[in-house]
């Protein structure tokens, strides 16, 4: 089939995307869903995740922090307050934070109301991580 | 008559001053670039937000939300942008008298308005005048998202506190480097958007339509605080630049018009001296 999806990604800072791609799998609130051409409408909010894309046979990874994603009329927008491609990312300092994050975890209880920023920030390392280590291998 | 030495020591001074304004104006500038970008940048995402947030609270009961809710108005918070320096004309005067303005003709209509002042100019001029319950300085230093997320939070949950019932923000609009507009926005409660006339798309929404909203309007009040703080940083610059490069003009031209009044008065003491020396040998010879 011809039809491509139309996907906008935008960010505060910037608009990350703009491009036709073939398939679009995101990390939602409620799980990890893929998005083909002639999808219904749909409108969720993602989570701290992975967003990869397929674009004439390359599969590309960005690792997004928190927003919405929106299927329409094969129009797809993402709204994130971070993105970053994977081949942005650095890899020692994605590792670094993650080492921060977990050492900052084992002081604190769930109680703390610093526990959530950390465990947020441990959960955006890792991804980046996942993501980073994607690049290099493709 | 001036001395010929106070003459030169005002035309280094106003060197000294020109020299200052001439940096200012191209630090401005280059501040400016950045800014405006920003600017530029952040606007798709404030409109694609606005879009996804009109179709959602399509076809939903505005009063179901507290932020979309609208209750009687009794207290009133009004924010204020400025910018934390001075040395850019009247863009701080223009926006604190406008603030003034408002206080003044919506008095009768509300019980109480408070204000709360971002940028350290506000502050100053309006702690002495109007009830200032907050302010913040030097945010603009590092504007980011996240500063411009927490102070929304902080605003959203005094507002779901009933400090106040209304917030509104007032700040300069980016028009050009030359022309700033000062801007009134309502920031709370949402006001609901317009309904769409043709029957709006059934989506499937994950989790559930209510969940969402509870989500985004939050957001959309961050984004709307970082898009004022973006606008009234780059309007600063702006303000800032073309000041500067008229105050840079003024000098030169009054170093101009030293300069001028300082040759006269060299060539009149040239004139003096030799008049001087040849009455002199005149009454020598004679």
């Amino acid at each position: 089939m011809a039809e491509k999806l139309k996907v906008e990604l935008v960010t505060p800072y910037k608009k990350v995307l703009s491009e036709e791609v073939d398939e679009i799998t995101a990390t939602g609130t409620l799980g990890e869903f893929g998005v083909l051409p002639g999808h219904a409408p749909f409108l969720t909010s993602l989570k701290i995740g992975e967003l990869s894309y397929k674009k004439e046979g390359g599969i590309f990874n960005l690792a997004v922090n928190w927003g919405y994603f929106e299927v329409e009329n094969d129009t797809v927008t993402v709204l994130v307050e971070t993105a970053e491609r994977a081949d942005e990312i650095d890899l020692e300092r994605a590792k670094a934070a993650l080492g921060r994050a977990e050492e900052a975890l084992k002081k604190l209880t769930p109680e703390d109301k610093q526990y959530r920023v950390y465990e947020a920030a441990l959960e955006r390392a890792l991804i980046r991580v996942q993501v980073a280590g994607k690049a290099v291998r493709r | 008559m001036a001395t010929l030495k106070s003459i030169k020591k005002r035309i280094t001074s106003v060197k000294n001053t020109r020299q200052i304004t001439k940096a200012m104006k191209m630090v401005s500038a280059a501040k400016l670039r950045r800014a405006q970008e920003n600017v530029v940048a952040a606007r798709p995402y404030a409109r694609k937000l606005a879009e996804v947030l009109e179709k959602l609270a399509d076809n939903q009961q505005t009063d179901s939300h507290p932020l979309l809710a609208q209750r009687d108005i009794e207290k009133v918070l009004l924010i204020v942008v400025t910018s934390d320096r001075g040395l850019c004309g009247g863009f701080n005067a223009n926006l604190c008298k406008a603030a003034e303005r408002f206080v003044k003709e919506n008095r009768d209509q509300y019980s109480e308005i408070n204000i709360m002042t971002i940028g350290r100019k506000g502050n100053e001029f309006l702690k002495n005048r109007q009830k200032v319950v907050k302010s913040y300085a030097n945010i603009f230093g590092t504007l980011n998202y996240q500063t411009a997320a927490l102070l929304a939070q902080e605003v959203i949950q005094g507002y779901l506190a009933e400090e106040y019932d209304k917030v509104y923000i007032l700040f300069n609009a980016f028009k050009s480097v030359m022309t700033q507009e000062i801007t009134l926005e309502q920031l709370l409660p949402v006001a609901p958007p317009e309904q769409a006339e043709e029957t709006p798309t059934q989506y499937i929404y994950e989790p559930s339509q209510g969940a969402l909203l509870d989500e985004l309007l939050p957001k959309n009040i961050e984004v709307q605080m970082f898009r004022a703080l973006l606008e009234s940083l780059a309007s600063e610059h702006g303000a800032r630049m073309t000041a500067m490069d008229s105050a840079s003009k003024n000098a030169s031209e009054m170093i101009g018009k030293l300069t001028l009044i300082y040759n006269r008065a060299r060539q009149a003491a040239i004139t003096k001296e030799l008049m001087e020396i040849i009455s002199g040998a005149e009454s020598i010879k004679g």
